[in-house]
């Protein structure tokens, strides 16, 4: 049961200011503090990693000493509305509370201010999970987690890469091709019940298929047109907008997920993963190489990379330029959509917003790796990954942990700015 | 008839909105950013962020509004500095990484849970801690009140044709204005200014006669933030009319057009750079706090979506000229809620349901930002030659 450590800590810490935000209708049975100009609330839920804790009372004490009982709901949530501003310690009754819970955090002190609602942070849980994990295995835990984040990440901005590479363009609307990988994953195989594997290249043929098609319809006309870059961007602006909110549109705002049944899980050592971890990070494997093997090896891989290098001496020594860019738009978006699947499937789910979630991370991960170069992404992506699983780990606040891998992107422009890969003349 | 009368109305309850005018004064900032200097700054949002934060956050722990504002800035200033120095000398695609993260990572940062005696966390600042000193400012008094008492209920009662005839008028005293506009001389010699100034006035007298629409004089979203709101949006709007026929605009245009001609003149096209991000992003600073005198600070609200709204409103009214930010707020605030009403009223609720009109309205926004950046980069009142920039 040492179930994602770090994860657990962050979700028990964030748990009840997480439920005030999402207190919608789904909660109106519990009884709802508003505060006004002149009262205050405080809120909180009580539960532990297994589930929310009913009937717990709690007393809230004000500086004068006057205390007020309060029980939690069904749901586990309690507030009190005050009619003063200032110190508050909310002290949980150890006695309501089921046996074999132990707590971590059964009293603290919140300053009331009127007009706003403040969560009391108290941390319970149950006796026979170990919160004592050692620091080593935590580590090593996270560095697998984040291993898998980045081999995800890595597939995607491959692909950014090799358009920005050939073509010059950021495509902002890449991180929505991730989100269509999972949505067309739970429309089909959750929804239309076609097989796992099956289902899984259906998917990426399909989202290969939009490539092809964008770049037919829309960027191969726009080329031609010879609209400028900075007007090609802004038009992946216009489409990541339009495709999140059709996704909004046909699929709703909620998570989805492409399987139901939860995942099995092994242990090796500290390490606790699911199978379908292990299979989406051995995919990510095989096709990374593959795509590789295909830079370095093939004719057209060659071509790619000539393409990458130099537009202008490709197209004239015979390259077919159109052709590769083309090719790049199919195989990206392909790989975008299988990243997108196994994001969904490994992370238990994706929402319309999902791609946006991780579009900067993969343009970190390309400007880290130097923009337009494949490896450099691959690297960038597997940095990117390592650091937003490990940061928490070694002491950054958990809600930080997007934000430390763009702020490492930031100071890396800094000294480096071609990135890692790239050729400083790249740098205008 | 009545229901072309309610989408009419709330569009023109939109347009009006006072975040709307906030909108309007940060996309005035970044047309000196992306218009002007060619920067593409994609972080507009974090400045307005910053703003909000700075304003809300000072005055909400006892200080006055003045150190609020000024804190605002301040932030807003601190923060175009470090974005700045590290990426104007680079490329341009590298200002717009740098500025999208930087903005998320102000977005993190506010809605992180350790600084939630300061900003809240994700649920933000309520505006009763923050507004009332703004709101005891006002000289509006109590009460409510239309604009003009005047509207199209006093003619003939209010019948069609009254309406038909005052839209048909309307309309075409807004191309005419937008056609005088886009001759580009719409503000030369006396007498044609003042003749524009009055087409001005008929025209927006004009709407409140048609769509009359009634606020509280002073309360949480009344006349008088709205009087403020619109009245800064102007005076963003004249300020940088002057900035950019100074010299100093002419150097900003210099560098859009070619970074090494001004360079070879002898200017610092660094410092020039980072004076246009500055500023800039002190309108998008602006624009924030106004944003949230009539809600809330929330972080979730300024988000890259909202930076990549304030680039459909300024490539829509026209990048690089002195009208198309407000106009290009309006219209793409109005635009929105009239395709949405639109959608809510006439498509039945069988093939799009309420909350489908709302998700459908940002798939028009989107798809016609890609339209209007495909054939028409110059919006309703840019000049094409002027848009040719690329980074």
């Amino acid at each position: 049961m040492r179930r994602g450590v770090a994860g657990l800590i962050l979700a028990l810490l964030l748990a009840p200011v997480l439920a005030l935000i999402s207190s919608g209708p789904a909660s109106a049975v519990d009884t709802l503090c508003l505060p006004g100009p002149d009262k205050a609330c405080i809120a909180g839920t009580i539960r532990t990693e297994d589930g929310p804790l009913a009937d717990v009372k709690l007393t809230v004490t004000d500086e004068a000493g006057t205390a007020t009982e309060v029980t939690t709901s069904e749901t586990g949530k309690w507030n009190v509305q005050v009619e003063k501003e200032g110190p508050y310690v909310v002290k949980v009754d150890e006695s309501t509370l089921p046996k074999d819970l132990v707590v971590d955090t059964g009293e603290v002190t919140v300053a009331a201010k009127f007009g706003v609602t403040k969560p009391a942070l108290l941390t319970i849980r149950t006796a026979d999970y170990s919160a004592s994990t050692s620091k080593f295995d935590e580590l090593v835990q996270s560095t697998v987690n984040g291993l898998r984040l980045g081999l995800l990440l890595a597939l995607a901005s491959v692909g950014l890469s090799l358009i920005y590479g050939t073509t010059g363009l950021s495509n902002f609307a890449h991180a929505e091709q991730v989100t269509l990988g999972g949505m067309l994953g739970y429309l089909l195989i959750n929804q239309h019940g076609l097989g796992l594997w099956i289902g899984g290249l259906v998917v990426v043929i399909l989202c290969a298929f939009t490539g092809w098609f964008q770049d037919r319809v829309l960027w191969q006309p726009l080329r031609r047109r010879g609209l400028g870059l900075t007007q090609m961007m802004i038009v992946t602006i216009g489409l990541s907008l339009a495709l999140q909110y059709v996704y909004q549109y046909t699929v709703g705002a909620r998570t989805v997920r492409v399987l139901q049944d939860n995942p099995s899980v092994r242990e090796f050592g500290p390490v606790t993963i699911t199978n379908q971890s292990i299979v989406a990070m051995v995919i990510s494997v095989i096709v990374l190489a593959g795509v590789g093997y295909a830079l370095l090896r093939t004719r057209i891989g060659r071509a790619t990379r000539a393409v990458s290098d130099n537009p202008a001496l490709a197209s004239a020594s015979g390259i077919d330029t159109d052709r590769v860019i083309r090719l790049v738009w199919t195989v990206a978006m392909g790989l975008a959509g299988l990243s997108g699947l196994l994001y969904a499937l490994v992370t238990n789910g994706i929402k319309w917003d999902s791609g946006l979630q991780i579009l900067l991370l993969l343009f970190a991960a390309v400007t880290l790796g130097g923009l337009g170069t494949a490896f450099g992404a691959l690297i960038g992506a597997i940095i990117i990954g390592l650091v937003v699983e490990l940061s928490p780990v070694l002491g950054m606040p958990g809600d930080f942990k997007y934000a430390t891998a763009l702020l490492i992107l930031i100071l890396l422009l800094l000294v480096r700015p071609q990135g890692l890969l790239g050729k400083p003349q790249r740098v205008g | 008839m009545d229901t072309i009368q309610f989408i009419l109305n709330g569009m023109m309850r939109e347009a009006l909105s006072p975040q709307t005018a906030a909108v309007a004064i940060a996309v005035i900032g970044l047309n000196i950013h992306f218009g002007f200097t060619g920067l593409l700054n994609m972080g507009q949002s974090g400045f307005m962020l910053l703003g909000a934060y700075g304003f809300a956050i000072s005055i909400s722990n006892g200080l006055p509004m003045i150190l609020g504002i000024l804190f605002g800035f301040g932030a807003a200033f601190i923060f175009a500095l470090v974005l700045g120095a590290p990426t104007l000398k680079l490329r341009g695609d590298y200002l717009a990484i740098v500025t999208i993260s930087a903005a998320e990572i102000i977005r993190y940062v506010g809605r992180s849970a350790l600084l939630v005696d300061f900003t809240g966390s994700a649920q933000g600042i309520p505006g009763s801690q923050y507004t009332t000193g703004f709101r005891n400012l006002s000289f509006f008094g109590t009460g409510s009140f239309t604009l003009i008492p005047f509207n199209y209920t006093d003619v003939a009662d209010g019948a069609a044709w009254v309406r038909i005839i005052g839209w048909i008028v309307a309309i075409a005293v807004i191309v005419l204005i937008v056609m005088r506009f886009r001759s580009g001389n719409a503000f030369k010699g006396l007498l044609q200014s003042a003749g524009m100034a009055g087409l001005l006035v008929f025209g927006v007298l004009l709407l409140f006669f048609l769509f009359p629409v009634p606020y509280q004089s002073t309360g949480v979203s009344g006349w008088w933030v709205r009087f403020v709101a619109w009245g800064l949006a102007l005076l963003c709007t004249l300020v940088v009319f002057l900035l950019v026929r100074s010299p100093w605009g002419r150097l900003l245009r210099g560098i859009r057009e070619d970074e090494d001609a001004i360079r070879s003149l002898g200017k610092n096209v660094f410092s020039i750079k980072m004076q246009a991000l500055i500023i800039g992003g002190l309108f998008g600073a602006l624009g924030g706090m106004v944003y949230v005198l009539s809600s809330s600070v929330q972080p979730d609200s300024m988000g890259r979506s909202l930076t990549f709204f304030c680039y459909t409103a300024l490539l829509l009214g026209g990048a690089a000229t002195i009208f198309g930010p407000v106009l290009g707020s309006v219209l793409f605030f109005a635009g929105r809620i009239g395709i949405k009403y639109t959608a809510a009223a006439y498509v039945p609720d069988s093939i799009m349901s309420n909350q489908q009109t709302e998700q459908f309205s940002y798939i028009v926004v989107g798809v016609a930002l890609m339209l209007i950046v495909i054939f028409r980069p110059q919006g309703i009142l840019g000049n094409k030659r002027e848009l040719r920039f690329n980074v």
